[in-house]
């Protein structure tokens, strides 16, 4: 083990003894395939025979007309299988668990889309899965785990500290402290122990290669900026990174407000004073946690952003002045969607909803020459529960209500 | 020093014990009463957890101990007093044991600096590899703090002999994969991986991880200096209240 994987001061791999051996084969693994052309071949074959790449890029010509200002684009990881940019990474470390020769991989998940798109990895490559969720995010997201079931992973809901995501993965760990012989943990964010979030957004990146080659094909040139909501920053480094060397290029990254900043109900660590520099769950960023150093809870109407880290990556981007960021409040996204549902026919999920907050708010101020790129990180179906609720749609609730007599009977 | 208490103490019997608390679980008051009771049970030295909300390492017994006890309020200024309580009231080394973040939040040179002031003698910080902790090896050398390191059986000769390098006190061996409160096969395997750890370094050797009972303490005698004991006594607490932890620890050796 080499002190590495920094960004600034952020990152490392702040690690247990017991999982050091394991991180360096995983380094090892990485190191092999990430500059070898070969395997990015077989891993963008994969990705368009399985999975509906390259994802097209929209224009949204209703919200554009009805915001009158940037020409606004929508880069379509809703339409990965399985429905979200998670993909991407999944099947990427699938193919390097195939190096590696394990046999069984493990996952945490928050919204349930990582969960889901891990069992399907799984299934797909004929590894034993089993899954993590908070029991929170079980029950909010039900019909995910319903899926992973049938996918053949097993579910385990996760009931100790704050039942969401962080647990999820701290359960993870646990698994695989145990059984890292035979078992790859596929983190699904770009968080974690170095080589964790260089290698999440290295399989992300995929989304920004696209997107870069497609909006100069429409515009035939660059976009003014780059939205993209963050959880733990995987969809927002995949799209950023196409970016990345584009000065011209503004990146702007949404997170979780929640409640509102001062309501103490968010997940925003990049613009909340809530948040500190610490080390957590192997790595180290900004975490909402208190004086203490202890993690606080944490509320995002969306299971997928609910998370009290963020990429090392992105602090770090954030320090540099290279991503701007900004928080988008709970009543704000449900607008978002249910305006994107309207006018394009589209359904994002909650979380990316938070990336269309902010685009709307900024797009009247932007030339009409100009074009904006949302990455749609994932679709909005999943959620229906929780917007059904959100919409208070009362054909909705008489449907459960019948739906929960009949199983009665 | 920590190292010639243990090693004069393995003079006078053949295998020592180490006992693990979380501070502040089940309350103070049990703390205080189980630390007072473990002294004079004939415990060598103890290892005092400050709880943490992400502890990693640590299995559903301990993990539970330290939400419980940050339900309860647990600071980590009142589990320094209590080390400094603690150590004024008993001659044994005491050393805490707490994830990383807990000093990086506290500022590493004020926590070394008071632990030193308190009268601890050492750490372990299970998620702090020595590649990451030159500010916390720093300050505990100017303080003549011990860093505790951890051996496990994935951990490779040459990184042993990289850790000894490091390691103050004594090196925690840790008996298995997993995390605390599961059980351990004390077996040839672990014999062999002892061996491995022993050739490696010249401190004392204390193993931890599923030692519950007389016949592992037997099984350790020879192998290692200490037998550590952590998730058993939580459980004893639990489920037979202080009152217990006597016995239990004099049937031990
Ligand atoms: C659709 C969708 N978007 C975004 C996220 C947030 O993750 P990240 O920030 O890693 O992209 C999730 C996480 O579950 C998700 O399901």
């Amino acid at each position: 083990m080499n002190k590495c994987g920094y960004y600034s001061q952020f990152g490392g791999a702040f690690l247990p003894e017991i999982l050091v051996a394991t991180f360096d084969e995983l380094a090892t693994a990485f190191d092999a395939v990430k500059d070898d052309p070969g395997f990015w071949q077989e891993y963008q074959t994969l990705m368009a025979t399985y999975s509906c790449r390259p994802t097209p890029l929209t224009l949204a010509e209703n919200l554009t007309r009805h915001f009158g200002g940037g020409r606004i684009y929508i880069k379509r990881e809703d339409l990965n299988h399985t429905g979200a940019h998670k993909a991407n990474n999944v099947m990427g470390q699938g193919l390097l668990v195939k190096r590696m020769g394990k046999t069984r991989v493990i996952a945490e998940t928050g919204a349930g889309q990582h969960g889901v798109a891990t069992a399907t990895m799984a299934a797909r490559f004929g590894y034993d899965c089993t899954i993590y969720m908070g029991e929170v995010d079980v029950e909010r997201q039900r019909p995910n785990v319903f899926w992973m079931e049938q996918l053949g992973a097993e579910v385990v809901p996760v009931r100790d500290g704050t039942r969401i995501l962080k647990d999820a993965i701290n359960e993870a760990f646990r698994d695989w402290v145990s059984n890292m012989d035979n078992t790859h943990y596929v983190l699904g964010t770009a968080c974690g122990p170095h080589p964790f979030p260089e290698m999440v957004s290295h399989f992300q990146s995929i989304i920004g290669q696209e997107a870069r080659e497609q909006i100069l094909a429409r515009e035939d040139r660059l976009p003014a900026r780059v939205y993209a909501c963050v959880g733990g920053g995987s969809n927002a480094m995949g799209i950023f990174s196409g970016f990345m060397a584009d000065d011209g290029v503004e990146l702007v990254g949404v997170e979780a407000g929640g409640r509102g900043l001062d309501s103490g109900a968010h997940a925003s660590r990049l613009c909340s004073d809530d948040a500190a520099i610490g080390v957590a769950q192997g790595y180290k960023t900004y975490f909402l946690q208190d004086t203490e150093g202890q993690m606080q809870e944490t509320h995002s109407i969306a299971a997928g952003l609910d998370y009290v880290g963020v990429s090392p990556i992105l602090s770090h981007l954030k320090e540099a002045g290279r991503v701007r960021f900004e928080a988008a409040t709970d009543e704000d996204v449900v607008a978002a969607m249910r305006l994107t549902i309207r006018k394009e026919g589209l359904i994002p999920a909650l979380e990316s909803a938070h990336a269309f907050v902010q685009a709307f708010k900024e797009a009247p101020a932007v030339a009409p020459d100009q074009a904006l790129i949302i990455n749609q990180s994932g679709r909005g179906d999943k959620d229906i529960f929780t917007v059904a609720d959100a919409f208070e749609d009362p054909g909705w609730r008489d449907f459960i209500k019948r739906k929960a007599e009949q199983y009665k009977a | 020093m920590l190292e010639h208490y243990l090693r004069q103490r393995r003079q006078e019997k053949d295998i020592l014990l180490m006992t693990h608390i979380v501070l502040g679980y089940p309350s103070w008051e049990a703390s205080l009463a189980i630390v007072d009771t473990m002294v004079a049970a004939g415990v060598d030295l103890m290892e005092l957890q400050i709880p943490f909300s992400e502890p990693i390492a640590d299995g559903p017994v301990i993990l539970r101990a330290n939400q419980e006890a940050l339900q309860r309020g647990v600071t980590v200024a009142r589990c320094l007093e209590f080390g400094r309580e603690v150590a004024r009231r008993h001659p044994i080394p005491f050393i805490y044991m707490t994830y990383y973040n807990i000093l990086y939040r506290y500022g590493v040179d004020q926590f070394v600096d008071g632990m030193a002031e308190s009268g601890l003698q050492g750490a372990i910080v299970p998620d702090l590899p020595p590649e990451e902790g030159d500010g916390y090896m720093a300050a505990m050398e100017k303080n003549a703090m011990h860093p505790i390191f951890i051996y496990s059986p994935t951990t490779s000769e040459a990184r042993m002999r990289y850790l000894a390098g490091y390691a103050r006190g004594f090196v925690y061996c840790v008996a298995r994969k997993g995390v605390t409160g599961m059980d351990t096969r004390f077996s040839d395997d672990l014999e062999n991986y002892l061996a491995r750890c022993r050739a490696a370094t010249d401190l004392p050797l204390a193993l931890g991880f599923g030692v519950k009972e007389k016949a592992d303490v037997d099984f350790l005698r020879g192998k290692v200096d200490i037998a550590v004991i952590g998730t058993q006594t939580i459980r004893l607490v639990e489920t037979q209240g202080v009152a217990a932890v006597e016995a239990f620890i004099q049937g031990l050796r």
